[in-house]
């Protein structure tokens, strides 16, 4: 994007100024070079996200945007239901809270070097991924119900993961709202048999090193220490999440038109809040997120037996649990006074700051962990959520390290076998059922993540806690 | 950009995949809408395997809506759910159009990961750069992006 389009608020901070139709100004969050990068459709869907009815304050974007549907990836907006405020089933997204887990060892680098090729292969045996991988659960109809009731807390009942976790998951493991019934049947079926899976795409399952500290004393609360093995794992609610988001997608269209919203893109399909079908869409979304949260809580639950059997003393703790594609009602302070808002974040990670009132004791010193997946070669970060979090966007921070290029430009560039094989030279090895995939997924199809992380620090969205590097990547 | 001209069926057909920053731009083309959206199912395979997928089982779907845009994004979320739930690839497809009506004939085999290599999943059909239309000679195109 040219960066004279926008009004340089600060050397991360970029606005869009309101014309036609847009009821905010568009703001992104990134530094010139990251700005020069994007492409112009981050600009357009910034800017048609700030036409929606309700939405407040402005329409953000991450220093991790790139160019989706209806809102980028990497978008933020708040929708106050008291002032026509709608949701958006394409503001979340396909994937609904996907998110990302680090569960901590006790073990350090040279520990995993001396095992890592059948760790590897043990965690690909254990975790199914990619298309065509085949679950060992499988839910009836009443236990469907009980999981999109229950999320994590549903899997540590069936003792899928420890009771201990759920303090350290988003909404402690279980969000309220959720409503079964309002999940089609054709949802549940896609379901019925992925609990526990991957999936493919960006999603994976790490094994890393905690490479570089940032902040010792938030490195501390969280239990980091520098050459410290840690697991992260990168999913979502799998199958049903995507039905959900395709069946409202399709029903919002009409009922946009029906309540007289203009919509700029038809991925912005959307409703009142306050709206029957918003009402439907907020408790099948909400069932979708208890989805993911068993999902990740299963899968984490799959490594800590793999571990187990190589160290049996390893005892894999949940350090946090992040979703990046939702939407949550939450309270924020406008103008001196706290909001009910509806708050949609699409590629982007809550980022509470110090003192939050929905962070465990142990994490109200230091702000919530925002966990960024980078690639497979260059590395992922811990942030903390700032007390400037909440002022800039809705407490929100970038997810990832943001595509630089598109799968295809990416396949014509590199081969996944030599990837695989530059990688392992470099100690780094990749299980995944297709080289395809694995090329698609190339380090270099992605933007430097540390410039993104970078421009989130100096934009005060959140702040460098600790820097990570790949050991063994499952990859879906 | 991956592209290929599938001159199986006829002459004039054939379909692409064209590149989104995240996910993927499927697009295809024909004489006739309905071979139009064949061509496109095969490029929404094309986005998952690049191997050969035999026709050995045979689903039906049926969708409709209020427009052919419409109805485009409504098929291929009929085939993305066939391909979830009975974990099945398809190489060949069969569509009637009527009015707002389509009926689609799905061939394919169960996904193998060891032979089709997956490279990845569609989630879901969006209606970005959603557009099906017909130009001056008379083909028909359509197009849209499809989360991955």
């Amino acid at each position: 994007m040219d960066p004279t389009r926008f009004t340089k608020i600060d050397d991360t901070a970029w606005k869009i100024e309101p014309t036609g139709d847009m009821r905010v100004p568009g703001i992104i969050y990134a530094d010139e070079e990251l700005i020069c990068g994007m492409d112009d459709k981050v600009y357009e869907q910034t800017a048609n996200v700030a036409t929606l009815p309700g939405i407040v304050k402005g329409s953000f974007a991450m220093p991790d945007a790139h160019w989706g549907y209806g809102f980028p990836i990497g978008g933020v907006a708040a929708f106050d239901p008291d002032h026509g405020g709608v949701v958006s089933a394409g503001g979340v997204g396909f994937d609904v809270s996907c998110g990302v887990r680090t569960m901590l060892t006790a073990l350090s680098v040279s520990d995993i070097r001396s095992v890592q090729k059948p760790l590897a292969d043990a965690l690909f045996a254990a975790v199914p991924a990619g298309v065509g991988s085949k679950g060992t659960i499988t839910l009836d109809s009443e236990q469907m119900d009980a999981m999109l009731h229950g999320g994590a807390r549903w899997a540590v009942e069936r003792g899928w993961g420890e009771a201990h976790d759920l303090d350290r998951i988003e909404e402690h493991g279980e969000m309220a709202g959720a409503d079964p019934g309002c999940v089609s049947d054709r949802a549940k079926k896609r379901q019925r048999r992925e609990m526990g899976t991957l999936g493919s795409g960006n999603h994976y399952l790490e094994v890393q090193a905690v490479e570089e500290i940032f902040d010792c004393g938030v490195a501390n609360d969280f239990g980091l220490k520098q050459g410290q093995v840690i697991v992260t794992i990168h999913c979502g609610s799998r199958g049903l999440g995507h039905q959900i988001g395709t069946e409202f997608l399709r029903d919002m269209l009409p009922a946009a038109a029906k309540f007289g919203i203009k919509l700029p893109d038809r991925e912005l399909a959307c409703a009142p809040i306050n709206s029957e079908i918003g009402t439907r869409y907020l408790g099948a979304m909400r069932s979708a997120i208890n989805c993911a949260l068993a999902n990740r809580e299963i899968i984490g639950h799959f490594a800590r037996q793999v571990f187990t059997r190589f160290f049996p003393e390893c005892d894999l703790q949940l350090m946090f649990d992040v979703s990046h594609n939702t939407c949550k009602v939450e309270t924020h302070t406008i103008d001196g006074e706290p909001h009910k808002l509806f708050v949609h974040r699409k590629g982007a990670t809550r980022a509470f700051g110090p003192g939050h009132p929905d962070l465990p004791p142990a994490l109200q010193d230091s702000g919530q962990p925002v966990l960024i997946g980078g690639s497979m070669g260059t590395g992922s970060y811990v942030l903390t959520g700032t007390a400037m979090s909440e002022e800039k966007a809705f407490s929100s921070a970038c997810h990832g390290a943001g595509r630089a290029m598109s799968r295809h430009a990416a396949l014509k560039k590199w081969s996944g076998r030599q990837i695989v094989d530059d990688l392992a030279e470099r100690g780094i090895l990749i299980r995944s059922p297709s080289q395809r995939g694995v090329a698609e997924e190339a380090p270099g199809a992605y933007k430097d993540v540390t410039a993104v992380v970078l421009a989130a620090e100096h934009a005060g969205l959140a702040r460098r806690v600790a820097r990570l590097s790949p050991l063994v990547c499952i990859k879906g | 950009m991956i592209e290929r001209a599938d001159k199986r069926t006829e002459p004039n057909a054939g379909w692409e995949l064209l590149p989104h920053d995240a996910d993927v731009r499927i697009h295809g083309w024909g004489s006739t809408p309905e071979a139009t959206f064949e061509q496109v199912a095969l490029a929404l395979t094309a986005v998952v395997t690049d191997a050969k997928v035999a026709d050995e089982t045979a689903v039906t779907v049926t969708c409709k809506a209020e427009n052919i845009e419409l109805l485009l994004v409504e098929w291929l979320n009929a085939i993305i759910y066939e391909m979830a739930v009975g974990q099945m690839l398809f190489g060949r497809f069969g569509v009637e159009i009527d009015g707002t009506r389509l009926k689609g004939t799905l061939w394919g085999e169960p996904a193998d990961q060891v032979r089709h290599r997956p490279a990845c999943e569609p989630k879901g059909a969006t209606y970005t750069a959603l557009h099906v239309a017909q130009d001056a000679v008379n083909r028909w195109s359509a197009t849209c992006v499809v989360d991955v």
